[in-house]
């Protein structure tokens, strides 16, 4: 069972971009091409724009002071350029326990996920037992179960084991909306792996879980990377049981502290950009460092789970 | 441990050959998948337990004695305008954000894979396109409001377009606000289509268009009858996961207009956090969830059905 982004690499590789377009066609198209060009690119112009325009505002407003937010005209860059807005966060003790709460959160989750995961999609991927069908099954329908539908008995649960508005309480909420993900991708990953490298370490009298971490684990570098973005990214943006299941100030995660800014009577609008523009700081710079995997987790874990 | 055929195979002292070997072999799967199992009994299966026994009962969690009340709540529920006044917000909301994630992540996936724009100029390009993804639905909805203000950009530009002549309150105005938050939702979600359809359109055999274009296919009709076929399977099962993902869509609704004004962007997630957590009617908002999860669990099941089909 070849998972659907290896069938795309594998593709991708033997197609690179341009190998339809035979050399010898080209003079003859030329004229035609050249305005067929024009319009992709302005095209590609528009749609950037439609991306792009947002984040560029919200970054602009950042750096505003709040009485020039609905300045009119408006204007990406005013003579009032300060950094003024991330300041006042970066200095606000309940504000920097926002970031703090959510790293700590996410980073545990993230841990708690790959190891979890990890064993499951070993067994997953090497052997054949009674029930891994259906087991498999309830994984991968698991996925679609509605949070709102959980969130009820979560609250009450929570509250009965005194979890509730502790680390501890988000931290298992979020493992089971990260660990099905994280399962179907991890066994995709595994079974591309040849079944004759941890065979070999078995004959040579190596028990099940020295296979697992001492052969499988570190060459599966790409697949733990791509699956740890993708468990970070989920938990950090959680919104719905980060809401719920957390009641005083000093246990809020960052998306729900944008929205603590939005006060009764009055909107600090740039400290909210500042605090949007931090709050996305860690995602951004994962992408940016991971963007292969992250983009191989994004269509793995969504188009074949 | 005891090793006999350490002879045969010098080194492997380890081997164990008691004749519970293999009794160990068939439980190791288990034991791997034991953390799983523990976590998804306790904190998947018992809470759906929890909710549909709460769903037949009158004052749960508020009250420490909850009496049996069977179907009351679910026809409670059943009978509520707003209920079905969220039905359709939510029917609206989903089909429209899916249509236009589609159109949007193909259009610009196509883009992307045109042979006639560089390398480098597509990488980057696919880069901007994807930025909207990498934000929180909570940064989105603040962004958002900010933008669609009536003294904001959005209608700053309208204005000076001469498409309005005063700044609209999209969001708080009845007539507009389901429009408004359902564009934003399209904004937040098209890249996902684009990355995946990007992928698969680079996975479409080269050989397929050659054969099409000497058979004289136009450029619509090598799309219409090699790409899209190619491309069926990634956007059936693309387009049902975003069905069940924007039909639960909480966030963005709660942050932007909160269900309002007078319930028009009311959803049936806003619908039942509000039952459960304004007006603490805990047993009714269970049964509105055994509803939620009922519904969908009918879309999983189409969902699992095809991607069955593909293996």
């Amino acid at each position: 069972m070849t998972t659907f982004a290896q069938k795309q690499t594998s593709a991708v590789r033997n197609s690179p971009d341009g190998a339809r377009r035979p050399l010898a066609q080209k003079p003859r198209r030329r004229p035609k091409e050249r305005l067929a060009k024009v319009v992709i690119i302005l095209l590609l112009l528009t749609g950037a724009a439609f991306a792009a325009f947002p984040i560029l505002w919200m970054a602009s407003s950042s750096f505003k002071p709040n009485t020039e937010i609905f300045a009119y005209p408006p204007q990406l860059i005013t003579s009032t350029f300060s950094f003024d807005a991330y300041i006042t966060i970066l200095t606000d003790p309940t504000k920097v326990r926002f970031f703090i709460n959510s790293y700590v959160v996410s980073l545990a989750v993230t841990a708690l996920t790959l190891i979890v995961a990890i064993l499951a999609s070993y067994a997953f991927s090497r052997y054949e037992f009674k029930g891994k069908r259906p087991i498999n099954m309830i994984i991968v329908s698991i996925q679609a179960v509605p949070p709102i539908t959980l969130l009820i008995p979560f609250f009450g649960l929570m509250v009965v084991l005194g979890l509730y508005n502790t680390y501890q309480g988000l931290i298992l909420t979020y493992l089971v909306f990260t660990l099905p993900y994280a399962i179907i991708m991890m066994t995709g990953y595994f079974n591309t792996l040849p079944k004759e490298l941890d065979e070999a370490a078995r004959m040579d009298g190596a028990g099940p879980l020295t296979v697992l971490w001492r052969i499988l684990v570190p060459i599966s570098i790409p697949g733990i990377v791509s699956v740890g973005v993708y468990t970070f990214m989920i938990a950090w943006n959680e919104y719905l049981f980060a809401l719920t299941l957390t009641r005083t100030e000093d246990m809020r995660t960052v998306p729900i502290g944008i929205q603590l800014l939005m006060g009764q009577n009055s909107y600090q609008w740039n400290e909210m950009m500042a605090m949007s523009i931090l709050g996305c700081i860690p995602v951004l710079i994962l992408f940016l460092f991971f963007q292969r995997y992250f983009i191989g987790g994004m269509t793995a874990g969504a188009v074949k789970s | 441990m005891a090793a006999t055929n350490t002879v045969v195979r010098p080194g492997s002292t380890k081997r164990s050959t008691s004749r519970w070997a293999p009794t160990a072999r068939k439980l190791t799967p288990y034991a791997f998948l034991s953390p799983t199992v523990i976590v998804m009994l306790v904190l998947m299966l018992i809470p759906v337990i929890m909710v549909i026994g709460y769903s037949f009962m009158d004052n749960v969690i508020t009250n420490k004695n909850p009496v049996f009340v069977g179907i009351d709540n679910y026809v409670e529920v059943l009978n509520d305008p707003v209920f079905r006044t969220a039905t359709g917000n939510t029917l609206f909301f989903t089909l429209v954000s899916v249509a236009a994630h589609l159109l949007l992540g193909l259009g610009f996936a196509m883009l992307l894979n045109s042979p006639l724009v560089g390398n480098v100029t597509k990488a980057l390009f696919r880069v901007v396109y994807i930025l909207p993804w990498l934000f929180t639905v909570a940064i989105i909805a603040v962004l958002w409001r900010l933008m669609l203000n009536p003294n904001g950009v959005i209608n700053y530009i309208l204005i000076s377009l001469g498409l309005t002549d005063k700044g609209i309150e999209w969001l708080s105005s009845p007539e507009t606000a389901l429009l408004a938050v359902t564009f934003i939702n399209i904004w937040a979600g098209y890249s996902f289509y684009m990355v995946t359809l990007l992928a698969g359109l680079q996975g479409v055999p080269a050989d397929l268009y050659e054969a099409a274009r000497v058979d004289g296919a136009s450029a619509f009709q090598r799309f219409w009858n090699v790409t899209l076929p190619q491309l069926k399977p990634i956007i059936i099962s693309m387009s049902v996961l975003d069905i069940i993902w924007t039909s639960q869509q909480f966030a963005l609704i709660w942050m932007t207009t909160g269900g309002g004004p007078v319930n028009v962007t009311e959803m049936l997630s806003t619908y039942t956090y509000k039952l459960a957590f304004s007006r603490y009617e805990f047993s009714v908002a269970s049964a509105s969830a055994v509803l939620i999860l009922l519904l969908t669990m009918v879309l999983a099941f189409f969902y699992v059905r095809h991607q069955k089909a593909r293996d």
